[in-house]
C-alpha cells in the first residue's frame, strides 16, 4: 500500500512481494497452492468442476466458522462451543417448524436471537469472572451438546429433523441458504453452493473490519495487551462480548446453511468441529496467545481442510489420515507463527 | 493540532498556556487511608514549560502523590489548585479532561501492533460515515510520524510493531501520544527506572523536548542524577512528608544527592560501620568519603 508520508532514505523500496511475505496468511496461502497442485496432479477427479464443487462446499461451512473463530482468537479468546452451536441453531429451526408449525422465517429469527444470547452469555461470563474462555466455553459446549441430544429427543422423539422440506415457505429459505449455482452448463456436477458465497462474503467483511475499522484496531489491542487497551480507552468489555456474539452468529449462519442444503440436521451436528475451526485459524496465522492473525488466513486454512478432506477420498486412502494430516499442519503452523511473533517483537 | 477531528474520548480545546504560568498548585496536600497517613503537608507547583521533579526513595509517598495528581485517588487534606481553582480530581478521566496526562511505567502499548496503530489506539481517526466508516490510515501514519519527529524520535517506519522499539523509544511514543491528545501537564512515573544509562538519556532528552513545547512536566524518579539536568524545581519526599520544594537556583546536584540519600543518616551509618568493622574497612572509608 502506498503511503503519503515522506519517503525515508533509510528504507529500501520494498516490493509488493516482500510486503506480501510479511502477511500472517502467507504460509496458509502457499500450503493451499501446494496441496491443490498435489491432488490435481495425483487424482483425476480433484481438479474437475464437480470435484471442486464438493471440496469448496466442505471448506465453506468450516471456513465461515474459522473466520469468526479467528477474529475471536485475535481478540485473545477461544470458543469451544462454536461447533455445538451450529447443530443447535439448525435444531431450533427444525423443531419449531416441523413440530410446532411456526413460520419458517420466525423460527430462523428465534434461532438467531438464541444463538446471539448464548454468545453474549459466553462473553459476559468470561469478562465478569476473569476465568479463561477455554473453561467457560467448554462448559457451554457440554450444555449445548446435552440440549441438542436430550432436548431434541424429548421434544420430537428422535435425534434428527425430518420432513423439513414440507414446511411452508421452505423454498424461500432454501433460496437464501441452500441453493446452488451451476457453472458447468450441461455437464453433471459443478454446482457452487450458497454457502460458498456466504463464506467469501464473510471473509471479505471480516478482513475489512479487522484492518480498516476502529473495531478491528480494538480487536487486535484487546488480544495483544488488554490492560494497555483499557488504559487508553478501548471498550474492552464491549469488544470481547461482541466477538463471542459474532462467533455464535456465525454458528447460527452455518446451522442454517447445513439445514437448508441437506434439509435435515442431526442432534450431534457440529460436535467435534470446534477444534477444526481453531486449527484452521492457527494454520491461517493466528497466534494462540492473541493479538495477531488474519481472517483471510483462516479462510485459506479452511480451504486446505476442505481440499485434503476430499483429496484423500479421491486418492483412495483411508479417510482417517485426515486427522494425522491436521495434527501435522497444526504443529507446523504453531511453530511458524511462534517464529514470526518472536521476529515481530524483537528489535531489528 | 487544530485538526483534531477524531471521535476522541477526551478532547481538550485549550492550547498550552504561556510559559511560566502556574498550572497546578499543590498546597499542604495530604492523603489518609483510614488511620494511615500516606502523605502529608506536601506543597509544590507545576508550571507550563517547566519540569517539576518529585524525588524520593521507595515508599516515600511518590506513588500516592501521583495518584492524587492523576485522579486515581482523591486527596484528603490540603488543596489542589488547577488553573487557579481548588479542585478534587475524582477520576483519571477528569484529570485528562483538564489536560493532565499520566504516562505509567508499564506503558499502555500493545507490542505486536504497529507504531501508528498504537499511537491512535482508542482515539482512531476515521473517514466516511455509517457502516462504511473506515480508518483514515494515511492521515494517522502521517501524524504519528510527524508528531514523533517533533519529539525528536525519528522512526524509519511507523508500520513496524511497537515491540521492536527499545524501552526508551516506547516511553517516548507514549509521551508523544499524550502530548498530541492535548496534554498540558505530563506526569511521568519513573520513566527511567527500568532503563539503561543510554536509554535514560534518550528519555531525558524527550522530557526536555516536552518542556520546550511548553508543557508542564511532573517527573517522578529516585535518581537525582536524572532529575537534576532536566529539572527546574525539586520536591523531595521522605516517609510521606515533604522535605522541601526548591527551585533549581537554590540547589546544587551535590546537595540534592545528599538530601536524597539522607545525609545525616548516612553519616551515622558510616560511624556505625567504622565501629563494627574497624576504621580500616573499605566500605566505611568510602562511605565516609561520600558523606564528606
Amino acid at each position: 500500500m502506498a503511503t503519503a508520508t515522506v519517503g525515508d532514505e533509510r528504507i529500501a523500496r520494498t516490493s509488493t512481494v516482500t510486503k506480501l511475505m510479511k502477511r500472517p496468511e502467507i504460509g496458509a496461502l502457499a500450503a493451499a497452492v501446494v496441496i491443490f497442485i498435489f491432488f490435481a496432479v495425483t487424482t483425476d477427479a480433484f481438479a474437475t468442476a464437480s470435484g471442486a464443487s464438493t471440496w469448496l462446499r466442505g471448506a465453506s461451512t468450516i471456513g465461515i466458522m474459522a473466520v469468526a473463530v479467528a477474529l475471536l482468537m485475535i481478540g485473545g479468546e477461544f470458543d469451544l462451543s462454536a461447533g455445538a452451536i451450529t447443530g443447535f441453531s439448525g435444531l431450533v429451526v427444525g423443531v419449531l417448524t416441523t413440530e410446532y408449525g411456526l413460520n419458517i422465517w420466525a423460527a430462523i429469527l428465534v434461532s438467531l436471537v438464541l444463538c446471539l444470547a448464548i454468545g453474549a452469555i459466553n462473553g459476559i461470563l468470561v469478562m465478569r469472572t476473569g476465568l479463561p474462555s477455554f473453561i467457560v466455553t467448554l462448559g457451554t459446549f457440554f450444555v449445548l451438546q446435552g440440549i441438542d441430544l436430550a432436548g431434541t429427543k424429548t421434544l420430537i422423539g428422535q435425534v434428527a429433523i425430518q420432513g423439513m422440506s414440507n414446511v411452508p415457505f421452505y423454498d424461500q429459505a432454501k433460496k437464501v441458504f441452500g441453493s446452488s449455482l451451476d457453472i458447468n452448463g450441461s455437464e453433471p456436477g459443478g454446482a457452487i453452493y450458497a454457502s460458498v458465497f456466504w463464506w467469501i462474503g464473510l471473509t471479505a467483511v471480516a478482513t475489512w473490519v479487522l484492518l480498516r475499522t476502529r473495531t478491528g484496531n480494538w480487536i487486535f489491542s484487546v488480544g495483544g495487551q488488554q490492560t494497555a487497551a483499557r488504559q487508553v480507552g478501548v471498550p474492552v468489555f464491549k469488544t470481547k462480548v461482541g466477538l463471542f456474539m459474532t462467533t455464535a452468529g456465525a454458528g447460527w449462519l452455518v446451522g442454517m446453511l447445513l439445514l437448508f442444503t441437506t434439509s435435515t440436521v442431526q442432534s450431534n451436528t457440529g460436535v467435534g468441529q470446534e477444534f477444526i475451526y481453531i486449527i484452521c485459524a492457527v494454520v491461517g496465522g493466528c497466534l494462540m496467545t492473541g493479538g495477531y492473525g488474519s481472517a483471510i488466513g483462516a479462510a485459506f486454512g479452511a480451504l486446505i481442510y476442505g481440499m485434503v478432506n476430499q483429496g484423500i477420498v479421491y486418492s483412495g486412502w483411508d479417510n482417517n489420515w485426515l486427522k494425522a494430516f491436521l495434527g501435522v499442519m497444526l504443529l507446523g503452523a504453531v511453530l511458524l507463527n511462534e517464529w514470526v511473533r518472536k521476529r515481530a517483537e524483537t528489535a531489528r | 493540532m487544530s485538526k483534531r477531528t477524531a471521535a476522541s474520548p477526551v478532547t481538550i480545546a485549550t492550547e498550552p498556556p504561556a510559559r511560566g504560568t502556574t498550572v497546578i498548585e499543590v498546597r499542604d496536600i495530604g492523603k489518609r487511608y483510614g488511620n494511615i497517613i500516606a502523605l502529608s503537608d506536601v506543597s509544590t507547583s507545576v508550571r507550563a514549560g517547566e519540569v517539576t521533579c518529585v524525588l524520593g526513595d521507595n515508599g516515600a509517598g511518590k506513588s500516592t502523590f501521583i495518584k492524587i495528581l492523576s485522579g486515581a485517588h482523591e486527596h484528603t487534606d490540603g488543596e489542589l489548585v488547577i488553573d487557579g481553582e481548588p479542585t478534587t480530581l475524582s477520576s483519571p478521566r477528569a484529570a485528562l479532561e483538564l489536560g493532565i496526562a499520566t504516562v505509567y511505567q508499564d506503558l499502555a502499548v500493545v507490542p505486536l501492533m504497529p507504531v501508528w496503530r498504537n499511537f491512535f489506539l482508542g482515539s482512531e481517526l476515521t473517514r466516511g460515515f455509517g457502516p462504511f466508516k473506515k480508518l483514515d490510515v494515511e492521515t494517522m501514519k502521517r501524524i504519528s510520524k510527524s508528531e514523533l519527529g517533533a519529539m525528536g524520535i525519528d522512526l524509519r517506519d511507523v508500520e513496524q510493531p511497537i515491540g521492536t522499539l527499545s524501552g526508551g523509544e516506547r516511553q517516548c511514543v507514549a509521551i508523544a501520544r499524550a502530548v498530541y491528545f492535548g496534554a498540558r501537564v505530563l506526569i511521568l512515573d519513573e520513566p527511567t527506572a527500568a532503563l539503561g544509562v543510554k536509554q535514560s538519556g534518550v528519555v531525558l532528552k524527550y522530557i526536555a523536548k516536552a518542556r520546550e513545547r511548553g508543557l508542564g512536566v511532573v517527573f517522578i524518579t529516585h535518581n537525582p542524577h536524572h532529575a537534576y539536568p532536566v529539572g527546574d524545581r525539586f520536591m523531595l519526599l521522605r516517609r510521606g512528608k515533604s522535605m522541601g520544594d526548591f527551585p533549581k537556583q537554590q540547589m546544587t546536584l551535590e546537595e540534592l544527592t545528599s538530601m536524597m540519600a539522607g545525609g545525616a543518616e548516612l553519616e551515622s551509618l558510616a560511624h556505625e560501620l567504622e565501629e563494627t568493622m574497624g576504621s580500616d574497612s573499605e566500605l566505611a572509608k568510602s562511605l565516609k568519603a561520600e558523606v564528606q
